[in-house]
Order: structure tokens, then sequence, then C-alpha cells
């Protein structure tokens, strides 16, 4: 995974309440077995009529062509738990993602793909997202390591994070390699887990 | 005479959670920021989120620590007629094949697409007697949710997630708040655990339980069926809450007893006597509390394009203008154009093209025999299917599907004009052929009515089994307590 540090981009705007993750990246993208590619099919029925015309979606709009950060609305990411959400983010380039809310599962979703998901405020997003309807004039700088995002006029917002997640997004970490040294104790949790429930291990 | 000495008072416990018992029994290890490592006792894998996570295991020299403790199915992308044939779709194909190397290759069991066993991995795990009490349940799918209702902490992960538990049979996770849902009192006739939590996510909204595990508890969750808590712990996910819990009771122990993987002999009096300790206790604290009477439910379904856009059958297409806030009145407008709906039209006059019954949320054979009911009821008032609507019926297994023909609820669907098929996820998220075209409205048993969700510009009303009967009869919604 690649460490995110600080961040410096072009921010667009979606100022859509319940962006959902069948919006973000549609069922018939999620038939691959990778994870890479899948920028084709992000947003896919909102930049596309079915008759594959164009439709004047943000994202394809000159400005904002090499966003790397969304603006979003509230509950951003609700729905399945289809990491191919993060994915097709990420493959467009979206490193970050800033919105009053996230579903719970989208938002674990983005810190193990290296993608930073910040809540703020209403207030705030509402000044953000003025900031994004600028276009490509209109850069923010995301400061991982300090908690702040500083927009195209100077003003700076403090965001709060988890500082575990913190931790693994500013490093790069591998979750699985981090949880295998604890591999003793889950040893042992299973041994006594053995013991007191011994259906549980019973052969599936 | 020395005097005894007093006995120690023991430390004050704290009144615990359900959510709080089956926390505390699976932490492997705490963590200064509160996060844990916590033990997964059953994880369940289908062929979407899963290639993945294989495919890291595999780059990195893993193996699957724990595959006694999996169990793999494909249902996202196989067909609900002529099996046989196999897979048309050649990117359905390549993922389920890809899923049936993957097993062979990490020695995971798995219920191929001819198993009777096969069918939706949420049908399958209680069938079988995998979903257990007290136990810690994941797969790579947000309706991980159902198996709440057996009083196990259940829930959806992502792939990474995925790759996770199989590597190390753990997950890093914060512990979720409290937050209870009380239903008190009876449901009417004709009201079903459909209408109920349909009406709970339109009453607190799909942002409602976000970062909370939903207890569902009152007479009228006591009084359902396995079934029907299942309905509703499905659900859960819809009111944003990764899972949802009712406390085990005579109910669950009932329908577990005897299942193929259930405990048995010594062993289940054992399990008994753990999982009756389970329920919250009497002063646990919850962080949320909510109280809902049901007296007064009528049949509810959807008419927009997120699960909170709630109104009862006996109500109209809400007007935007009445929107209690700018970010509401703004989606309201954008899912009336979606959906082609005008404000103040009574929802009996809104005409379908299809229904869709099944799904993890209603593929179960008390759904079955709710529809069977309404379909009985109207062939013997010389009624059928109307002739310009399309209703499939999708049972959520094999095991569903034996067990409605051995019940013979089959001939009366097809006698009554639906279309009875084979099973799995099918017109649920529409992966595939199952799907509507453009326009085309439906009545749907199913979970999520988003935009292109059943097909691009399908329009999707979520409702009960007996509504999308007594809608794919009427032709347009109806009220499924005149069709009893």
């Amino acid at each position: 995974m690649d460490k995110f540090t600080t961040l410096t981009g072009v921010a667009a705007p979606l100022p859509i309440v319940n962006v959902d993750t069948d919006m973000i990246i549609p069922k018939n993208f999620l038939k691959t077995i990778k994870r890479t590619g899948l920028k084709e099919g992000l947003f896919y029925e909102m930049r596309y009529a079915a008759d594959g015309k164009k439709l004047d979606f943000v994202l394809d709009r000159p400005a904002y062509q090499n966003a790397k950060i969304i603006v979003g609305g509230p509950n951003f990411g609700c729905g399945s738990s289809r990491e191919h959400a993060p994915w097709a983010l990420l493959d467009f380039g979206i490193r970050c993602v800033i919105a009053e809310s996230f579903a719970d599962i989208f938002y674990n979703n983005c810190f193990k793909n290296g993608i930073l998901p910040i809540k703020l405020p209403k207030e705030e997003i509402a000044k953000l997202m003025d900031d994004a309807e600028r276009g490509a004039n209109a850069v923010i700088t995301v400061d991982l390591v300090n908690q702040e995002i500083k927009g195209p006029d100077g003003g700076t917002i403090k965001f709060d994070i988890d500082p575990f997640r913190k931790q693994c997004l500013v490093e790069g970490l591998d979750d699985i390699g981090q949880t295998l040294q604890a591999a003793p104790a889950i040893d042992s949790f299973e041994a006594s887990q053995k013991n007191a429930q011994p259906w549980l291990s019973m052969k599936i | 005479m020395a005097r005894k000495p007093a006995p120690v008072p023991a430390e004050p416990v704290k009144p615990r959670t359900l959510f709080d018992k089956i926390w505390d029994a699976h932490v492997v290890e705490r963590r200064d920021d509160g996060s844990c490592l916590i033990y997964i006792d059953r994880h369940l894998v289908h062929e979407v989120t899963s290639p993945q996570a294989f495919e890291g295991l595999r780059a990195n020299g893993r193996r699957v620590r724990r595959p006694d403790l999996t169990i793999a199915v494909a249902d996202h992308n196989v067909p609900t007629s002529n099996r046989a044939a196999g897979i048309d779709d050649e990117e359905s194909r390549i993922q389920v094949e890809t899923l049936e190397a993957n097993v062979r290759e990490f020695g995971v069991p798995y219920f191929a697409m001819d198993d009777v066993r096969q069918g939706i991995v949420h049908i399958i795990g209680p069938e079988q007697g995998l979903t257990l009490p007290g136990t810690t349940i994941v797969c790579g799918d947000s309706h991980t949710s159902t198996h709440g209702a057996f009083g196990a902490l259940a829930f959806g992960i992502g792939t990474s997630e995925v790759e996770h538990v199989l590597a190390t049979q753990t997950l890093i996770q914060q512990p979720a708040k409290n937050m209870r849902v009380t239903i008190d009192g009876d449901l009417p006739p004709g009201v079903t655990a459909k209408d109920l939590i349909l009406a709970i996510i339109g009453n607190i909204g799909t942002a409602g339980g976000t970062g909370h595990v939903i207890e569902y508890a009152g007479r009228a969750i006591r009084n359902l069926s396995m079934e029907g808590r299942m309905t509703v712990c499905n659900m859960s996910i819809e009111a944003g809450a990764r899972a949802g819990l009712i406390a085990p009771d005579e109910t669950t122990f009932r329908y577990l007893e005897g299942r193929p993987h259930a405990p048995k002999g010594g062993a289940w009096q054992v399990a008994l006597g753990l999982w009756r300790r389970l329920p919250s206790d009497k002063d646990a604290v919850y962080d949320r509390e909510i109280v809902i009477p049901v007296a007064d439910i009528p049949p509810q379904l959807t008419w927009g394009t997120s699960p909170q856009d709630v109104v009862p059958i006996t109500g109209v297409v809400p007007n935007p203008d009445d929107a209690p806030d700018e970010d509401r009145r703004s989606a309201w407008k954008r899912s009336l154009d979606y959906m082609g709906l005008q404000p103040g039209t009574r929802m009996t006059d809104v005409r379908i093209d299809k229904a869709f019954i099944g799904s993890c949320t209603n593929g179960r054979i008390e759904d079955l025999r709710e529809v069977a009911a309404i379909a009985r009821a109207a062939v013997a008032r010389g009624r059928k299917v109307a002739d310009h609507v399309h209703a499939m019926i999708v049972p959520g297994s094999g095991l569903v599907k034996e067990e409605a023909e051995r019940e013979g609820l089959d001939k009366v669907f097809i006698e009554a004009g639906f279309d009875w098929r084979e099973p799995g996820c099918s017109m649920c998220l529409a992966m595939n052929a199952d799907k509507l075209k453009p326009g085309e409205r439906c009545a749907s048993t199913s979970n999520r009515n988003f935009e292109g969700r059943q097909g691009r510009g399908g329009r999707t009303h979520l409702v009960s089994p007996g509504m999308a009967a007594a809608a794919a009869i009427a032709g347009t919604f109806a009220d499924v307590r005149d069709f009893r």
C-alpha cells in the first residue's frame, strides 16, 4: 500500500447525499478478478448515458480530470461492502474523500487502500465545496501528518483521525503482516476456545 | 473468638449488552488505542469479493489459517434457469471458476452449483447450523448482518479484510456503539418482518445506525419466527448499522436443534447453557435507545431510491416541498425524477412491470409460503399474475427450493402465473442475467432500491413477499390485506 503523508491536488465537488457503492461502481464491473483497471467503471451510470454518450459528469470535465480529492455529501459510500468502490476511486487517482459522514464499511475499506476519508462538520464541507466548485484553480492540500487541510485561499481546517489508522496510512503498513506477529496470542485463543466450545471447530 | 473476616466485596460487574458479551469473548489482543484483534468463528466466502483476497495470499506465500471455519459458495453470478447449461456470461463464468480453483488450492469447503445445499451465502449458513449464537461471523458482503438474528455478531467486510481473515482468522476492529430498537406491541395481520424493518429504516434513516450495532428487542421481535428475525437483521445495513442482533431464545434453539453443524448430544446441552447467558443484562446501558410502537403500521413500501424513502401502502408519493431539509429536498427531487413518479400519486395507482421475490432478505421458506397463500387466494377467485407483469420467484437455496416443492408450493406458483426458478442472488443486484430494463418498475422483496441496482434505469420498490405477490396479481401496488 502506498504511503499517505501529504496530498496536493484538485478537489471535485459531488454534493449528493447518500452516494452509494452501486453509484460509485455498478455491478457489471464487479465481475473482475483483479484490483486494477476499475476507473472505467467509476460512477459509470452517472458518466455515460445508456447509449454510451458522455453525460458531463464532474470528473470528466477538463478542470477535474486530474482530481485527487472528492468533496462529497453526507453518508458517502453507503450500501454494499464492495471494495471495488475504493479500488475504482484509486484507479482514477482519487486519494482522499472529504464528507460530513461516511458509511462504516466504505470508510474502513478506504484505509485498506491508502485512501484517506476525512469527516468534517457541515459548515467546513460547505466551504470546501465552494472551493471545489472553482475547478482547477482551486488546489487543496491535505496534510495527514499534521491533520490539516489548506484551502486555495490559505485558510486551514483541522481534522480528527484515529491514531492507529493514521499510522497505518502514513507508514503504508500491511495489516496482515502486523497481525501475524500476534500468532502466539491467536494460537492460545484457539486452544482455549477448543476446550470450552469444541463444536465450533467441527469440520464443516 | 476471632471474628470471621468480612468477605472481600467482589468488583462490581458492569452490566453488559449482548454485543459486549460476544465482543469480550472474542478479544485476542487489546491495543492501546481501544481497537482489538478479534477472533472470527465463521468466514463465509463468495465469488465476487474473494478473488483478489486469494490472489493476495498467493502473492505473499500465505495459506488459509482455518479452512475448517470457512465455507465458500457461488451465489451472485449463478443463473436461475437452465443450470445444466452452465454460465453463459463469460466474466460471470470466470469469476465462479476462479472461486472453484481457489477453494481447491487452499482447501476450503465449497457447495458447488449442482449441490442441493448451494444458495445465497446468508441463507445457507443458518440452514446448515453454521450460524450459532454467540459466534462471530464475517463475509465479504454487507448483508452478513442477517446472521445476527441468532445472537451472533455478524458483519460485512471488504476484500482486504477477507484476505486478513483467511490469513489470520482474526480482524482488527474498534468496538461498535450499542443501540437498542424496541418494538412493542403486536404486528397487525398482513404486516410482516419486512414491513417492520422498512418502517424502522424510514424512522431512523439510512445513516441512523452508523457506528452502532443495533439490538432489536420488544414483544414484536420476540414473536417473530427465525425467518422474520433474519429479514429484520438483514436490513440493519440499510439503517447504517454493520450488524443487527437479536437475543437467542427458545425460538432460536428450536430452529437450530438437529441442523447438520449444530452441536449434538451432550455438546448441545453445554451450548444451551452458554447461549442462555448471552442476552443483555437487565441494567445494560445503550448509547442510543429508540422505541417504535407498531400497532398502527400498515404494510410498507419504498417510493424513492434510498431505503429510507418509505411510505405506507395507504399513502401517496411525497412532495419535495415537504422535505425536512434542503439536502433531503434535492435528494427527493432526484429520486422522483429517476423513479418517474409525480408527487401526490396514490401508491396503489402505481403500475408495475416486474415482481421479484427472493434474495437474502426474503428468499426463505416462510416468505414463499406467504406468497403461496396470496397466490392460492387469487386462483380461488379466478385471478392470476397480471398479463403485463413478469413475476419471478427465486428461492434462497437449493434446500428452500426442495422444501417448497415438497409442500407443493411450486405448483401453486406456476398455476397462478409466477416464474419458479433456481436459487441465487438473482435480480436483487442483477449480476446474473436477471435484470430490469431501463424504465421498468419492479415490486421487489430485496433490500436496496438504489439507482440502477436491479438493472440500469430500473425502478425498484422494496416490499414484503405478500405485497410483491399482491402487486404482481393486481398489476399495480396493492394492499396485501385485501388479498388474504
